[in-house]
């Protein structure tokens, strides 16, 4: 594992290339965000005040916090930048129906209640922008450029896609947010992760994500701010950018993010929230000030060649044990680091795998096309790609589920819906599915999975469960093969 | 959250060292959707325990709870703050708090109060050759009594202050509301707000 080249040695040179003495180097991205939100700089080693624009809510995080406001007399604060979705608790199939499970209904009712009381825009189940939180922020053109933006979910990285900094925080800190709209913060670290060269066909930013992690493993970020850059970042979709951002969390940061450029604003233009008239053009000349200067530092820098990247696939128990589709599976004994051989004994074990066993020949049950990560249109678009004109192996059940009610709208309009029932997979409504054990959409003790889901902890998809994260592209020729395997196989 | 200067209140003795959080309350009572009723799990393992001190009358209405050292490590749920509190718990006295434990307790104005594991004897001493007596904690001059016996015990200054003024985090910063004001002033008309009519 390589650790990234570290600024902390030597001396800094403080004049910039035009000869100025900067009095201070040029900001990176965040620190341009930071600044730009500072509501009060702490004092002695009190943290900084910071304003959030943009707070989004669910059901499992939030209903202490709810709680926390009532027995305080306090209100929500903004409202009106505050919005709430149902994606945790909720079943896939049979949504018309009350939530079987009681806790979960609870909780569900609990945000409906929470919502209504305090005047909190809420998407209900069955609502046509219900959805993963982290879907539905930026397909409603409420997630842009240059905002903070928080949830209780750790998965709230995603938004970064957009240039914004986007993070995960605690039930108290939602509290925090909720009543001032604020919360108290010491900076992050920043890090550059610089991709470049040309992808190959096939090569989608599901591997380069799980190429990131697995360089700089699942502790690598901790502290910072991932800058992703470079040529290779630059030419991706903002779904594409999504899915990288999405994963930071895996590498330990607290957030990542992407400057942003023209394919942002198109994204952006004319969604529901972004702004029009004049006022597009004055947020279009801010947001292009949103890069990182020439003569700026990061704390730490990694290198990544987008063009030497293939499909990649996990082989353990965390997001950071993967390995190229086309190698084996790692033998422990070869791992130098004491502390990495005892992580590898111990998720191959969980996942009853024999060293050297070509991850080709790994035969899956499952195949979960979905997440917050990989449950966006183009996900699903490339998925049915590679399905028109298979069939889902026999012994293999393929979910699909759309990241939000809009999601499934499209697709059912381009008829990937067809396309997926055809080949023998389940369409499903939205929500987190199978991405964690919360709902009903669970792998059963020993059952193995191919998931464009997150995290591939112990249990993390059911009691038992067994899970290797791949891209959608890999999910849907691995449903076909019912051996992980990539659309290449599929033709020969 | 209330201000807190003095509080006099039944002292509980709970003879043991590293009272973790699962102890303090199990993972399968932090399902509920309130930061109330956690009481129910409070200690759960224990209380099927006929002896154990909170089962027994003279105990039951404690609100000084008198740990041995190292309470409130492990787990960092805030739950277990919560479980104290709607208990009735307002002091917890021990010779060493884990850090996490203590700084959640500082959020939600649970006082933990620092004493020589010396003093904790002495007053386990006390509650139990007379159980029912009541112990005085005093964060003005930061003492602890139980009958005759006083000593003194150890909090940082921030969360001292915090706690005499009564200020939790939020309440803390509700002390720059205008500083907040201000900054939204400045914030961008184009920025987005989620109220449904304003789509465009």
């Amino acid at each position: 594992m390589a650790t990234p080249t570290t600024r902390a040695d030597g001396p800094e040179d403080t004049t910039s290339q035009d000869g100025r003495s900067s009095g201070g180097r040029g900001r990176t991205l965040a620190e341009k965000i930071w600044d730009a939100h500072v509501v009060r700089h702490g004092e002695g080693s009190e943290p900084d005040l910071l304003y959030i624009d943009l707070h989004l809510v669910h059901e499992v995080t939030s209903p202490q916090a709810f709680e926390g406001l009532r027995l305080a007399g306090r209100k929500v604060r903004r409202p009106d930048l505050t919005i709430a979705t149902e994606d945790h608790n909720v079943p896939t199939i049979d949504t018309h129906l009350p939530i079987a499970d009681p806790v979960s209904r609870t909780q569900v009712d609990t945000l409906r209640a929470n919502c209504e009381e305090f005047g909190v825009r809420l998407h209900p189940m069955g609502d046509t922008e219900q959805g993963i939180v982290h879907v539905i922020g930026p397909q409603l053109g409420l997630t842009q450029p240059g905002m903070t933006v928080v949830c209780g979910d750790s998965h709230t990285s995603t938004h970064g896609a957009f240039g914004a900094m986007a993070f995960g925080i605690g039930t108290s800190e939602v509290e925090h947010v909720l009543a001032t709209q604020t919360l108290p913060l010491r900076p992050f670290k920043t890090m550059a992760v610089n991709v470049n060269g040309e992808l190959r066909p096939g090569v989608t930013a599901k591997d380069i994500i799980l190429a990131v992690i697995a360089r700089i493993g699942t502790g690598g970020g901790q502290g910072y701010v991932l800058e992703y850059r470079g040529s290779a970042i630059e030419s991706l979709s903002m779904e594409a950018r999504m899915t990288i951002c999405n994963m930071s969390i895996e590498a330990g940061a607290r957030a990542g993010m992407i400057a942003p450029d023209e394919t942002t604003f198109r994204y952006l233009h004319q969604r529901p929230h972004a702004p029009t008239g004049a006022q597009w053009d004055d947020a279009v000349a801010s947001w292009r000030a949103l890069c990182t200067d020439p003569d700026a530092e990061f704390d730490a820098e990694v290198d990544i060649d987008a063009s030497t990247l293939t499909p990649f696939v996990t082989w353990g128990t965390n997001p950071g044990q993967g390995l190229p589709l086309s190698e084996s599976v790692p033998d422990p004994e070869l791992i130098a680091d004491e502390t990495e051989r005892f992580a590898a004994e111990k998720a191959l074990s969980y996942m009853d795998l024999e060293p050297g066993t070509p991850l080709r020949d790994i035969a899956v049950d499952t195949v979960f096309l979905g997440s917050c990560t990989n449950g966006r249109i183009e996900d699903l678009r490339a998925a049915a790609d590679v399905l028109r004109g298979h069939k889902v192996a026999d012994n293999v059940q393929m979910l699909v589920v759309p990241g939000s009610m809009r999601v499934r709208e499209v697709a059912e309009a381009e008829g990937l819906d067809t396309v997926f029932l055809e080949a023998g997979a389940q369409w499903r409504q939205a929500g987190c599915s199978m991405c964690l054990g919360m709902n009903p959409d669970q792998l059963s003790p020993g059952e193995r999975s191919a998931s464009t889901s997150n995290r591939n902890f112990e249990g993390r998809q059911g009691k038992g469960g067994r899970t290797h994260l791949v891209s959608p592209l890999v999910a849907a020729a691995t449903a076909v093969r019912g051996t992980l395997a990539s659309p290449e196989d599929l033709t020969e | 959250m209330e201000a807190f200067t003095q509080h006099t209140g039944i002292g509980v003795p709970l003879r043991r060292s590293n009272v973790d959080t699962d102890q303090i309350i199990p993972a399968v009572y932090l399902k509920r959707v309130s930061r109330t009723g956690f009481e129910d799990g409070l200690f759960a393992a224990w209380r099927h325990d006929e002896t154990f001190v909170l089962n027994q009358e003279a105990f039951r209405h404690g609100s000084v709870l008198v740990a041995g050292p190292d309470f409130g490590t492990g787990s960092s749920r805030e739950h277990a703050v919560w479980a104290l509190m709607n208990y009735g718990f307002r002091v917890v006295i021990s010779a060493r708090f884990a850090d996490i434990f203590r700084g959640n307790a500082g959020k939600q104005g649970l006082l933990t109060a620092e004493c020589e594991q010396s003093d904790v004897e002495q007053i386990w001493k006390i509650l139990e050759h007379e159980p029912g007596t009541e112990v005085a904690v005093d964060l003005t001059d930061m003492t602890v009594r139980a009958k005759d016996f006083v000593t003194t015990f150890t909090i940082d200054d921030y969360t001292r202050w915090r706690l005499m003024e009564g200020l939790d985090d939020i309440a803390l910063t509700l002390r720059h509301a205008a500083e907040i004001d201000t900054f939204e002033g400045t914030r961008p008309v184009w920025k987005p707000t989620t109220t449904e009519a304003d789509a465009g």
